[in-house]
């Protein structure tokens, strides 16, 4: 039978499927072009009616205010340490628990599901007690406190994420190199994390960005000096109305990594599809 | 100079035991092939003696020495395993000097190594290649190069060609015959393969349910099998069993045909049996009856050819049997066909204990 040509197929894009794709984009991108020009426009436009779509005399000043005069440079910065040193631990952590969990079975059956239940709790259960205990042992704060409690908060879902991950590396792998003379230690190291790399990386990404929007424990946790950025928003919806400008402006900012790592998770994932292809 | 010594060797798991007083030993230079029905405790065996499975009793010993507690590096065992289990993010040059590597050789050592294994293998220009960008057959012997790379005292290979396509197993057998007639070492194999078993082995083990049935070469296995599980596992198509009863010199078959029997055997006069024909011990009448033949007229119920041969199934003793012929010695199912049957090489069995008698 003749084979139709694969170009044919693809010069025939379907309709209904570019609507619904077009329609898609436009509920995703029209919320944050509005955002980005209400961080470009002056305040008289905020809420004109009609809309100002294309800001003529666009302004830095709302950037400028959200980083200085209401301190979200400082929020950035702290959120930036925070989440990066939490990060680093809870993949560091992480990968030696899921590995363990993974290849030992470390506390038979239920300890790796005790590791994700922890994810049930909700943080209301138990901001009070850690609220007292960090200001009882003068955690509250600082960047060591914060960076503990982000980095147990992420730490179940790396864990499982990791899990997945090195139960899926073939186990006679690590047997073929017990036999050719491995320690188990060296195992890990050479062959296991290697290969696991996808993954650490994927859930990093993933403990990144759940530190980087946390708000809860960061309100409750911080005070003066090492609040995170989410905290920082508070400050633009007050009594004297709320400042859409600056919001913006600082929501932008707190865009870039997102984006940035969002990237990366793609590459990253695209990587640990094809691993698969491995095995014959 | 590498023997291995296993002497009442148990294996459970939980209340589920997978090795039963498992006695063998495995001379210097053999190649010993661990052969039974899958669950049957081959692979186990042989991870207990590569030391990735924890021994419950009993005792392995690599040249006289107790192996039960050594860890897998220090035995200095090399192992081939059915994945390949090949390291994926490593290209074929690492795979191969990964072991030498790991046990800190000079670098000019380990490439010099690594160069003669893969020449041996013919694989020299995959060297700079990776796992994914091999095929089946090329992973296999990188596989196989990566173990003989090591030069260990005792090779072990798990069902090391079960994920080849049928000719390029041919093809790797012939080669791990090869290497093993041109190393001369030790080795253990491992396959449920009764072909690769028989081909490959100087000595067949052949396990079930945990426990050795019986030990020795490949012929002697095929020709003076011990029970009728030997009997019906090795040759190809499958051995024919047919319900008799002894009467005199010979086998009286369930519709009273009677064959007389040519073999000693220890039946007592009246006995029910099994009387085991081998499909190519049955062969369409020639002019006179051989010595030791009987002749039987039957016709022909199914004709499967296979190009040289054709397998024939004839209707015999209240059942059927399934013989081996030339190619157009018959043709068409409903045919009338006289046939001769080699009793020398028949077997009996006591149908009680399963074993030949």
């Amino acid at each position: 039978m003749a084979r139709m040509p694969l170009g044919r197929h693809r010069r025939r894009p379907p309709i209904a499927r570019t609507a619904f794709i077009g329609i898609y984009l436009l509920f995703v991108l029209v919320p944050l072009y509005w955002m980005f020009i209400t961080s470009i426009k002056p305040s008289d436009d905020y809420l004109a009616v009609p809309p100002v779509w294309f800001p003529t005399a666009p302004t830095l000043v709302h950037y400028t205010a959200a980083l200085f005069a209401y301190r979200g440079l400082q929020g950035l910065i702290n959120s930036l340490i925070i989440s990066l040193a939490a990060t680093v631990l809870s993949a560091f952590f992480g990968t030696l628990m899921a590995y363990s969990l993974a290849r030992f079975n470390t506390g038979g059956k239920h300890l790796a599901f005790w590791v994700l239940s922890q994810r049930f709790l909700p943080p209301v259960a138990v901001i009070l007690p850690i609220f007292l205990i960090y200001r009882m042992v003068g955690l509250h704060d600082t960047y060591i406190g914060m960076i503990i409690a982000y980095t147990v908060f992420t730490l179940p879902v790396s864990v499982w994420m990791m899990f997945a991950y090195f139960r899926g590396i073939p186990k006679s792998m690590e047997e073929a190199a017990l036999v050719d003379g491995c320690s188990r230690w060296l195992i890990f190291r050479k062959i296991a994390l290697p290969l696991a790399v996808p993954g650490i990386v994927a859930a990093a990404i993933f403990a990144f960005i759940a530190c980087w929007t946390e708000f809860f424990f960061a309100l409750i946790l911080t005070s003066r000096y090492t609040f995170t950025l989410p905290t920082v928003f508070r400050a633009f919806l007050g009594f004297q109305g709320a400042q859409y400008g600056e919001a913006s402006a600082l929501a932008i900012v707190s865009l870039v990594p997102s984006i940035v790592l969002g990237t990366l998770v793609q590459k990253h994932l695209v990587r640990g599809l094809t691993l698969g292809a491995v095995r014959g | 100079m590498t023997t291995v010594t296993i002497s009442k060797l148990e294996k459970s798991y939980g209340s589920v035991r997978a090795l039963r007083g498992i006695d063998l030993e495995v001379e210097d230079g053999e190649f010993v092939v661990l052969v039974g029905p899958s669950g049957c405790g081959k692979s186990t065996l042989l991870r207990m003696i590569a030391g990735l499975e924890d021994i419950s009793g009993g005792t392995i010993a690599i040249d006289d020495e107790v192996v039960n507690d050594m860890r897998p590096r220090d035995r200095n065992v090399a192992m081939v395993f059915q994945d390949y289990a090949l390291y994926p993010h490593m290209t074929v040059e690492r795979n191969i000097g990964f072991a030498l590597r790991a046990r800190k050789l000079p670098e000019n050592e380990v490439s010099a190594r690594v160069g003669a294994t893969v020449r041996m293998l013919g694989i020299e220009t995959l060297l700079h290649r990776y796992p994914r960008q091999l095929s089946g057959g090329q992973r296999q012997r990188v596989a196989i190069g990566r173990a003989m790379v090591r030069d260990a005292r005792l090779f072990l290979f798990d069902e090391p060609l079960s994920n080849l396509d049928a000719q390029l197993r041919d093809d790797m057998r012939a080669e791990i015959k090869r290497l093993h007639q041109e190393l001369g070492r030790t080795m253990i194999y491992v396959t449920h393969d009764q072909i690769e078993a028989m081909t490959l082995a100087d000595r067949i083990v052949l396990l079930r349910d945990g426990h050795i049935e019986q030990v020795g070469s490949p012929l002697d296995l095929y020709e003076r099998p011990a029970t009728k599980f030997v009997a019906g596992f090795l040759g190809s198509p499958k051995m024919n069993f047919l319900p008799a009863s002894l009467s005199g010199k010979s086998a009286l078959l369930a519709d009273g045909t009677r064959l007389a029997l040519a073999g000693k055997h220890r039946g007592k006069d009246g006995q029910a049996v099994i009387l085991g024909i081998r499909p190519q011990h049955i062969s369409l009448a020639g002019k006179t009856v051989a010595a030791g033949h009987v002749r039987v007229s039957t016709s022909v119920e199914l004709v499967q050819p296979t190009g040289s041969r054709v397998y024939a199934t004839l209707p015999l003793g209240g059942t059927s049997v399934v013989a081996e012929l030339a190619a157009h010695d018959v043709s068409a199912p409903g045919e009338k066909a006289a046939i001769d049957i080699d009793m020398t090489r028949a077997v009996l069995i006591d149908p009680q204990t399963e074993k030949v008698i």
